[in-house]
């Protein structure tokens, strides 16, 4: 269950941390190690990208990190094992990020079971509209993984509410408009009130991603919602290593701005 | 045919859009169903085609193309004459006005040829829009003179150096940019391709192709073509002269696609003819893919059929029969390229190149009793420095 994620931080009063990870990237090994490592450095629940040539969602960092990925050979399978090797070694949750492309082509049914076999939590797909997830929630559902789904700023309340009313596990909520990726500005008055006027409206989890970079960042966000997802800034945190070398860079991040997520959160 | 309520055709189509664009998706459907009600707005669309396009394009009757081969009269529907020398600009002045309607302060586009790109930054300049187009490196490289053209019409092409720097990261990148600047900015997509509604849409502003040869055929030949032809990339010229006769169901239709190599030697852009059901940019129709949905490289000579993807319209219609796909492979396409401006005086895009490549065998089944009509979707002009190079 997702939400245990986000209870267990509750209980310490902060926000989850959540990071983004892609799979194969900068090798298989690597992000296998990176996984084991995240727990310890404060990671309550991980994303895991199966990497996709065509990412409509992804800004420049996360989209050359997928096609690195593709060009050493990375496959479904492979990211399946990284997630039931993760799991072997007790590594927070997972919960796979991939566009709806690479899942129909794998078979709904066959990435479901799979997914679920190898321990995976849930399923996030960025590019399908609310409208057309019916039959994926159905089909996930009933191998126990979980679809959190997207709300954007551009989403309008009354549609907000209805997609985190069928949201399983948490609600991500897109801090600003545009595609993923660091950012320097970090500006999050406007996410923080479509959190807040949600908030009335759900009882499910509000996660915000998307140009979260720095503690300030994480602390900021973590004093309105209840986690907060960081990509690209740990992709750019590894450029260049690799091994042991690209792993203590994540997690020497992820420890720096989980830290942050201790944040006086008002309390519910 | 209508879409259904959800954007699809039959099986195809759709909204695979991340959640920030879809609130524009559902602004633009809302503004097309009051703009297409608008007698004012045809008005003004219609009138703009005729004294800045140069609408209606003729239908032409070839002479000497199929001489020896057969006595069927073979029209042409000659969008190569329209003003930037193309279809491509019947939809970039409907997509103008859409815009201006609706308020939005500026236009983007994506490019692959150039063709669509040149046809929105005029628009551009004509209704006062700054334009910014997205351009694969490698297309930036190759279509030098369209990038000028662009430029000089006042448009900031923006060279796209990301996955294999073509048509289909140009696409990438043009929804990444819209997704940021949602508010203010209209996408013009260049083909009936996309989340809906832009597959309906574009095909409604190509239809005045099909609608005016279907009228000019009976005007002057009392008679229907026993068969249309026309190529398919994305696939908005054969949208546009099929739906004028889509209703007609004596009258055949063929897509002819960019076989590249052969499609059987995978190096090919015919996505109905080689590909699989999937998602591609907004919208599940037929793609070049690999098993784990992975998007394949794609080949063809003629660059604005050199996409992975296809239009759901055309894989409805190909799944309902009602149009018939074919390829044409390169060596064909260029055989055709050369023979027809040396008998018909007329230089013709690559793209409707393979249109004619495939005209030409279809005339070899046919008599003087059948009519074929071909859409010469555009003029040769761009193509000319690429040949010389060759």
């Amino acid at each position: 269950m997702i939400a245990n994620a986000f209870t267990a931080a509750g209980r310490d009063a902060r926000a989850a941390f959540i990071p983004y990870l892609m799979a194969g990237d900068p090798d298989l090994e690597t992000t296998a190690s990176m996984l084991a490592a995240l727990g310890n450095a404060g990671a309550d629940l991980i994303e895991l990208g199966i990497p996709y040539g065509d990412p409509l969602a992804d800004g420049p960092t996360i989209a050359a990190a997928g096609q690195r990925a593709l060009a050493r050979g990375t496959r479904i399978a492979d990211v399946l094992a990284l997630v039931r090797r993760s799991r072997e070694a007790g590594a927070p949750p997972v919960v796979l990020f991939t566009y709806v492309n690479p899942v129909l082509q794998f078979g709904v049914e066959r990435f479901a079971r799979e997914s679920s076999e190898a321990g995976a939590a849930g399923v996030i797909i960025p590019d399908v509209a609310f409208e057309e997830t019916a039959e994926l929630r159905e089909i996930f559902s009933q191998r126990g993984l979980e679809m959190p789904l997207l709300v954007a700023p551009s989403t309008p309340l009354e549609r907000a509410v209805e997609i985190a009313r069928v949201a399983a596990g948490f609600v991500y909520v897109v801090s600003r408009l545009g595609v993923t990726g660091a950012s320097t500005a970090g500006r999050f008055d406007a996410v923080r009130s479509q959190v807040e006027s949600l908030r009335t409206r759900t009882k499910k989890p509000l996660a915000v991603g998307f140009g979260v970079s720095t503690a300030q960042h994480v602390r900021e966000i973590a004093s309105f919602a209840d986690g907060v997802i960081v990509g690209s800034t740990l992709i750019d945190a590894y450029a260049g290593r690799e091994g042991q070398d690209a792993t203590r860079a994540v997690s020497d991040l992820v420890e720096r701005l989980a830290a942050a997520t201790l944040a006086a959160k008002p309390s519910r | 045919m209508q879409p259904n309520a959800s954007g699809y055709f039959g099986d195809f189509g759709g909204r695979f859009v991340p959640e920030v664009l879809v609130a524009a998706l559902a602004e633009l459907e809302r503004e097309i169903e009051i703009a297409f009600a608008d007698r004012g707005f045809w008005e003004e669309y219609h009138a703009t085609l005729r004294d800045f396009v140069g609408r209606p394009s003729p239908l032409y009757r070839t002479e000497r193309y199929l001489a020896g081969i057969s006595g069927v009269p073979l029209l042409l529907k000659r969008e190569d004459v329209n003003h930037t020398g193309a279809h491509k600009i019947n939809n970039t002045v409907g997509q103008a006005l859409l815009a201006r309607r609706m308020g939005k302060k500026r236009l983007i586009a994506e490019t692959g040829a150039g063709q669509h790109g040149v046809a929105t930054a005029t628009v551009g300049a004509k209704f006062g829009f700054p334009v910014d187009v997205y351009m694969g490196a490698i297309d930036v490289q190759r279509q030098a003179l369209n990038v000028f053209i662009m430029q000089l019409l006042g448009a900031q092409v923006h060279s796209v150096s990301g996955g294999t720097q073509t048509l289909k990261d140009a696409t990438n990148e043009a929804f990444r940019v819209w997704s940021e600047r949602v508010e203010d900015t209209f996408y013009v997509i260049g083909s009936v391709v996309g989340a809906h509604p832009y597959p309906y849409m574009v095909r409604e502003f190509q239809k005045v192709i099909g609608v005016e040869a279907r009228a000019q055929c009976l005007e002057r030949y009392g008679r229907l073509p026993t068969d249309v032809v026309a190529c398919v990339g994305g696939g908005s010229n054969a949208m546009g002269i099929f739906s004028g006769f889509v209703d007609d169901g004596d009258v055949a239709l063929w897509g002819v696609e960019a076989g590249g190599a052969g499609v059987e030697t995978g190096k090919t852009a015919a996505s109905l003819g080689a590909g699989s059901v999937g998602v591609l940019h907004g919208s599940r129709s037929y793609l070049l893919q690999d098993g784990e949905g992975q998007v394949r490289e794609t080949h063809s000579i003629s660059a604005g059929l050199d996409y992975p993807g296809v239009g759901p319209e055309h894989a409805f219609l190909k799944e309902s029969g009602r149009a018939k796909y074919v390829s044409v492979t390169d060596a064909q396409a260029l055989d055709a390229f050369y023979a027809f401006a040396r008998t018909e005086g007329i230089i013709p895009a690559l793209e409707s190149a393979h249109a004619l490549a495939y005209a030409r065998d279809l005339a070899a089944r046919r008599g003087a009793d059948d009519v074929i009509l071909v859409c010469l979707s555009g003029r040769g002009d761009k193509d000319i420095a690429q040949l010389r190079d060759r």
